[in-house]
């Protein structure tokens, strides 16, 4: 192997995937590149391979989740790691320890990467400051689902070729949304031009000063967008009245049968799951030609395979 | 810089190799050519063509990239980092005679990974290994079943292959 040929050779050097803000383009397009070797594990006769065969992978859940935790936990399984579930509910955080503790005392144990969610804002980057192993953020706060916004750019590319020219509408919640923060990172980057779509009370404030476009109107933006991501409405997390009514914001910010009638024939539906049917998309859109929810979750599980892999690699071979 | 094999010579050791997998494999036997990333899948698909032509039957042909089962991925000494690309096989390699192929066989380490990369999908009935140049300098006890030319290159030479497809020449050098 030590044969190959001297090339210039792209090196990924983050031990930490804590946003897709601070990443290139390039930097991007290494990870989907880097995915698709990965897709084929999960459709293969033995569904595993060895690159992380004695590493240590925890799940570290502060919030809720059955998606994203899911897909890590198999990612890292599938790639021969042994992966440790933390949760809040079971842990001693219920007896009042803290992130930091909590996190010193995996690493004492041997971790080798943590995959974090948590409420607050900047907790992955305040973590990856203050312990050795890797840190993949899972999401966190109102800030970034690094992973989340990946695989959503790499459906996308993968159906679409690229996501240079193509416009992209992000639709509901805006500002307590992770998700459309990493989606407008990763797909702006990539050339393609998004606009936010939803009731002013549900977009963030300062929104002018992000590379997006704003909209208030679903009606105005549907017939143009080659992609709708409908994001859930998050009630876990809606203080005061945002929107008078469900029937309300669903008559205006529905994907609904009607309205797909004026979209682009090849449009693709998106959305980060898990569904309100009814509310952010009816059923039969949901479940539509158009839509492409359920391969966003098979492709989750080859980005988070990447990823797991990428940032291993760069703290294993850091001082090569 | 010395040139090993030129083109001339590449051909006539493709037309050799593939004289002897035929003259070696049972006619009523399923063979398919996989090469390794990334000179490996060029002599595959020549091999592929050749096979399929003196056989008159379909010999697929596939791709194999070894990377998630380099032995080197976290060892402080490896090489440089590697890029993971995608395996591309698109048949069932169950009960087949797989010709494993590549440009260089040298520590046999490139053969260990892409063995366990392979039997993770599926039991071939056997593997054969077909490579252009078989170097001298083994750390693994593993052997060539089909080599084209054997170099005692010293162990801080380079031995680079050269193909048309992917080089616009067609060479094989000692550096």
């Amino acid at each position: 192997m030590a044969l190959k040929r001297k090339s210039k050779q792209f090196k990924w050097h983050h031990k930490h995937l804590l946003g897709l803000r601070e990443l290139s383009a390039e930097e991007i397009t290494y990870i989907l590149d880097t995915a698709k070797g990965f897709e084929q594990i999960s459709t293969r006769s033995v569904k595993k391979a060895p690159p992380l065969r004695g590493r240590v992978v925890v799940n570290l859940f502060f919030e809720d989740s059955t998606r994203t935790r899911n897909s890590f936990a198999l990612a890292a399984n599938r790639l021969s790691a042994d992966i440790i579930e933390f949760t809040k509910k079971s842990s001693s955080v219920s007896k009042g320890e803290t992130l930091l503790d909590t996190a010193r005392n995996l690493e004492a144990m041997g971790i080798d990467i943590v995959v974090i969610r948590h409420s607050a804002g900047g907790a992955p980057k305040f973590l990856s400051r203050n312990i050795n192993a890797c840190v993949i953020n899972a999401g966190d706060g109102f800030c970034e689902h690094p992973t989340q916004g990946l695989l959503d750019v790499y459906t996308i590319r993968k159906i679409k070729g690229t996501l240079e020219g193509l416009k992209v509408g992000i639709v509901g919640d805006i500002a307590h949304s992770r998700v459309a923060r990493s989606d407008m990172w990763a797909m702006t980057k990539l050339g393609a031009e998004v606009t936010f779509v939803g009731p002013p009370t549900l977009m963030p404030s300062r929104a002018d000063e992000l590379p997006v476009k704003i909209s208030y109107s679903l009606d105005e933006v549907i017939e143009k967008v080659d992609v709708i991501n409908m994001l859930r409405i998050q009630f876990e997390r809606l203080g005061g009245n945002p929107f008078p009514s469900i029937r309300e914001y669903s008559h205006y910010f529905g994907l609904t049968v009607e309205r797909m009638k004026r979209a682009k024939p090849d449009i693709l539906v998106m959305h980060p799951g898990p569904i309100n049917r009814g509310l952010e998309m009816e059923s039969e859109v949901a479940d539509g030609r158009n839509s492409v929810i359920l391969e966003q979750v098979t492709n989750g599980l080859a980005v988070r395979m990447a990823v797991l892999f990428l940032v291993n690699q760069a703290a294993a071979t850091a001082n090569r | 810089m010395k040139i090993i094999l030129n083109s001339e010579q590449i051909q006539q050791i493709l037309k050799d190799l593939t004289a002897r997998i035929i003259a070696e494999t049972p006619r009523e036997l399923d063979i398919a050519t996989i090469g390794i990333r990334s000179r490996g899948e060029i002599l595959a698909q020549r091999l592929s063509g050749r096979l399929s032509q003196h056989l008159g039957k379909d010999v697929p042909c596939g791709t194999l990239d070894i990377t998630l089962y380099r032995d080197d991925l976290n060892s402080p000494r490896g090489t440089v980092q590697p890029q993971v690309r995608t395996t591309e096989i698109g048949f069932d390699i169950g009960d087949k005679i797989i010709i494993l192929v590549d440009d260089v066989l040298y520590t046999g380490r490139s053969a260990r990974a892409a063995m366990d990369a392979l039997i993770d999908l599926g039991r071939p009935r056997a593997i054969k290994l077909a490579v252009l140049v078989d170097r001298v300098g083994r750390e693994f006890p593993i052997q060539a079943d089909y080599a084209g030319y054997t170099s005692d290159a010293a162990p801080g030479k380079l031995v680079q292959v050269f193909l048309s497809e992917s080089d616009g020449k067609e060479e094989v050098v000692i550096e």
